[in-house]
């Protein structure tokens, strides 16, 4: 993943050598790549799923070719998201303690009960009513093994009469208006685990947990136009233009939200100008420069809005804005994960003495390596593939989408 | 035929499933202790406070050596404690003769307070540790358990660290103190009332510097007699620094 | 505190009870020893205290004792980033940022200032756990590893704490680090296991110049009342509402 690397590099190029003073405990950092991996993971599950939502509860038909795979994809990333958590852990194996002693006055303790509730009641149930109709029939199509996964799966509830179905409908709606909120949930709380810490000035912001559910809002979307075309492409068919003029347009407005919020929150900053504004100031020019000002704002924020806007809003052909759109979307993905990186790490190189600034070594090898989080960042892209081999998302008999003429 | 909870029902079987493993595993896995006084497993307190202890505590000490520990509670050092010293020593009292606590002899632990560091309180005793007796251990004039001197000390310098440096690249770098200064005998252990006396004529001066003085001969000299008669010498030049003249 | 000299050294009471008491009986008291103690230990009751330290800056001689007693007792990891208390050195110039540093937490004392540095003002200033009663540290913890004990002191469980290290993200004081070994959350106990057995802790066992105050609040005798009485206090980062239980006398306004 480029991303990855680059941001990696970033750090590389910076200084090396802690500066000022730093509370003797503080040279080590806590937190590092699997916990920027983690919330990245996380706002493109509920991204993608507030796309999906978008689709069914707000009928924005243009949107229909990318439904079921935004929830599948949703789905896919879900499942990876808490193995960075798990794998970052001092005792892994006790992790259970999250769920048998929640501590409910800790932002970290919800972790389990949200997690448990938007992976099955939002997202295994949602998917389960809008396929069950499918599943019915390849469980009664398919021969082997696959036969007797699709009749599981059915658990039995094998009615695909028309009022069967509508209400397959019906629930699926409540659950997707249900599922709205608790993607907002899932990312926001996320967010508030950052914002909610008042020892660091760099973390503590009513604003963060609504600037982390645009930018997965961001991120899931430009996730789908990704997956949507490079999956057309393999499939050997032709992208719906219209579907991706409307993704092009709502991560342009995502995007303007999204950049306008981490504004006001840099001016508000800014102005109120507090004990640490100084040091926080040191970091962004000297140890965030090229994550935050190049890689979020410049690079992963301007550039693709500009983008964004010429190949939409301009007269070019097709051929054109696709590689437009194609080009923004992945930007987007490097300003996501740059924004993460600035959240998780930004928050860490400064002393809590407001003295002085440590550095951030990123490891190639171990657990928490660079490899080890390109390993965990491609991991949903395999689980999606397999979920798209056992729960196809596309309805190829569909006319609008006919065969690319070789 | 449709049946509106035909799907539901499968649903909420495998969900009561899941809620009753969650309820009974939570009854099994939860710790026993866990929530007695607060959210948090009340045998943890035990365990921590069952830790080992190090440093057993300066009143065990004078369970055998009253003798030193009534020594230092008369001294300056009342409130340092054995082990600041001495190390932990907790194993030497359970293990009197197996273990036997450090006996730090150089001079870098004394150093470690009384080394000059200008963020250190005024009034703290501190010494220059390379110029205050050099290469000397500490105990060899201080006994650690009543550090202050009982004795005079027998170099000038000890005291007189200003004059003794002055003087020690002046020309008179030589020259012993007494060569102009009588030193009554309890100066050294009573300075503030018995002082040493100082110069009051020129002859003092003029012994070596005066024109008929027996002296070296690369001494500079005067006419004592008629330099600058209205004066004493010490008026212009500083005994301990001659060479300025004011 | 250190004037309550004992009744009777070791020496003497032996010399008196091998006089005056019949052998028999001495086998049978040591015999009930451990019964005593186990007694003695079951009368403490943690409802009854209230610990707390206090800093006396300005007695503070920055020789960092206190720094070496901790990681002796506690058995802290040697190295250079593991601290359950060390001891900052402020020096304050005429004009411009203070200095602030730390090196090995003090242990090996101090370095010579930078030839020419003017000094204003300056002094040395131990830190530790502060023992919040508003502890940010409990608060985020996700499964109740590190709690308030009923005596006021904020632990850790070494066997039930997962490692996330969010309370090392929480603490302002920089008080916490995962521990190496264990893979947990660590940091100051005031020497938990020393004073619930009536010991001081070590650090302050060991400051030589009294530069660190341990006792209780609620105690009318106890050493801490009274420089709580006639101290100016503050504590560290007030506006966090953290209410910390470690409290200083003379702090700077450069102290954080």
């Amino acid at each position: 993943m480029t991303h990855t690397l680059l941001a990696a590099l970033t750090s590389l190029a910076n200084p090396m050598a802690p500066s000022g003073y730093i509370y003797p405990n503080e040279f080590e950092l806590h937190w590092s790549l699997l916990i920027i991996v983690y919330p990245y993971l996380t706002g493109l599950v509920a991204g993608a799923f507030i796309l999906a939502s978008l689709e069914r509860v707000f009928n924005v038909k243009a949107l229909q070719p990318v439904y079921r795979l935004s929830l599948l994809t949703a789905l896919a990333f879900m499942i990876i998201a808490p193995l960075p958590l798990l794998a970052h852990l001092g005792h892994p194996e006790r992790c259970l303690e999250m769920f048998l002693t929640p501590h409910v006055a800790s932002a970290m303790a919800m972790f389990g009960f949200v997690y448990a509730w938007y992976l099955s009641v939002v997202l295994l149930l949602e998917i389960w009513f809008d396929y069950r109709k499918d599943i019915v029939n390849w469980g009664n199509e398919k021969k082997g093994f696959m036969k007797y996964v699709y009749k599981a799966l059915t658990l039995g509830a094998t009615d695909i009469s028309k009022k069967s179905l509508a209400f397959d409908e019906k629930i699926g709606r409540a659950i997707t208006i249900i599922g709205i909120p608790s993607a907002f949930l899932l990312h926001g709380y996320v967010g508030f685990i950052f914002g909610s810490i008042k020892a660091n000035p760099w973390w503590s912001s009513v604003l963060i947990p609504i600037v982390f559910i645009f930018s997965a809002i961001v991120s899931g979307i430009a996730l789908m136009l990704i997956i949507y075309m490079v999956t057309s492409m393999f499939r050997w068919k032709h992208i719906d233009m219209k579907c991706l003029n409307k993704l092009a347009e709502l991560l342009l407005y995502a995007m303007i939200i999204d950049f306008g919020l981490e504004f006001l929150d840099f001016i508000h900053r800014l102005y109120e100008s507090e004990e640490s504004i100084h040091i926080l100031a040191e970091m962004i020019s000297s140890r965030l420069f090229i994550s935050l000002i190049i890689s979020q704002i410049l690079l992963g924020s301007l550039v693709p809005m500009v983008a964004l806007v010429v190949a939409r809003f301009g007269k070019f052909p097709s051929e054109m804005k696709r590689i437009l759109y194609f080009i923004a979307a992945l930007l987007v993905q490097v300003g996501i994960f740059s924004t993460r990186w600035n959240v998780v790490i930004g928050g860490q190189l400064f002393s809590k003495s407001l003295r002085g600034l440590t550095v951030y070594k990123v490891d190639l090898f171990g657990l928490e390596g660079v490899f080890m989080s390109i390993l965990l960042l491609l991991a949903p892209l395999g689980v999606l593939y397999v979920l798209t081999k056992v729960l196809p998302p596309w309805d190829d008999t569909d006319p609008g989408a006919a065969q690319i003429q070789k | 035929m449709f049946r509106p909870l035909h799907q539901l029902v499968p649903l909420t079987i495998i969900f009561a499933i899941a809620v009753t493993a969650f309820v009974v595993g939570r009854m099994y896995l939860v710790p026993e202790t866990f929530g007695e006084y607060g959210h948090y497993r009340a045998d943890a307190v035990g365990e921590v406070a069952s830790q080992e202890i190090a440093y057993a505590g300066y009143q065990v000490c004078y369970d055998c050596h009253d003798d030193i520990y009534d020594e230092k509670m008369e001294s300056n050092h009342s409130g340092v404690s054995c082990e600041v010293c001495h190390g932990p020593a907790a194993a030497h009292t359970e293990a009197p003769d197996e273990v036997t606590p450090d006996i730090p002899h150089g001079r870098s632990d004394c150093v470690l307070c009384h080394g000059y560091n200008p963020s250190r309180p005024s009034g703290f005793p501190q010494i220059l540790p390379e110029l205050h007796n050099t290469g000397k251990p500490c105990m060899v004039c201080h006994n650690p358990h009543a550090p202050v001197l009982d004795h005079a000390p027998t170099e000038c310098s000890a005291c007189h660290r200003k004059i003794s440096s002055q003087k020690m690249v002046s020309h008179h770098a030589l020259l012993e103190c007494s060569q102009c200064h009588t030193v009554a005998e309890g100066h050294r252990t009573n300075p503030a009332s018995v002082r040493a006396d100082k110069p009051e004529s020129k002859d003092v001066c003029g012994s070596c510097h005066d024109k008929g003085a027996e002296s070296s001969r690369g001494i500079p000299r005067v006419d004592v007699e008629t330099h600058n008669a209205r004066y004493l010498c010490w008026d212009c030049h500083y005994p301990h620094q001659p060479e300025v003249v004011r | 505190m250190k004037n309550n000299k004992p009744q009777m050294n070791r020496r003497e009471f032996i010399d008196t009870v091998s006089r005056k008491v019949p052998t028999w009986l001495a086998f049978v008291s040591a015999f009930g020893a451990g019964e005593l103690i186990l007694a003695k230990d079951s009368d403490y009751n943690p409802e009854d205290h209230d610990y707390a330290m206090g800093i006396e800056i300005h007695n503070c001689i920055g020789c960092g004792r206190c720094a070496d007693a901790c990681k002796n007792e506690n058995k802290v990891p040697r190295e250079h980033s593991y601290f359950r208390t060390w001891v900052e050195r402020y020096v304050i110039p005429p004009e411009g940022e203070a200095i602030v540093d730390s090196p090995n937490g003090g242990i090996d004392g101090f370095p010579k200032l930078k030839e020419g540095t003017e000094i204003l003002r300056s002094f040395f200033v131990p830190k530790l756990c502060n023992h919040c009663a508003e502890a940010p540290c409990v608060q985020v913890c996700p499964v109740g590893a590190t709690f308030t004990s009923r005596d006021g002191v904020v632990l850790v469980d070494e066997s039930y704490c997962v490692g996330c290290r969010y309370c090392i993200q929480a603490c302002p004081y920089g008080a916490r680090y995962l521990h190496p070994e264990t893979h947990t959350a660590d940091k100051c106990t005031f020497c938990y296991h020393r004073i619930t057995k009536g010991l001081l802790p070590a650090c302050v066992e060991v400051c030589p110049t009294g530069a660190r105050i341990f006792g209780e609040k609620g105690r009318r005798s106890s050493p801490l009342r009274r420089f709580l009485r006639f101290n100016d206090i503050t504590v560290l980062k007030p506006g966090l509402n953290t209410q910390p239980k470690v409290y200083y006398a003379g702090a700077d306004m450069e102290v954080r």
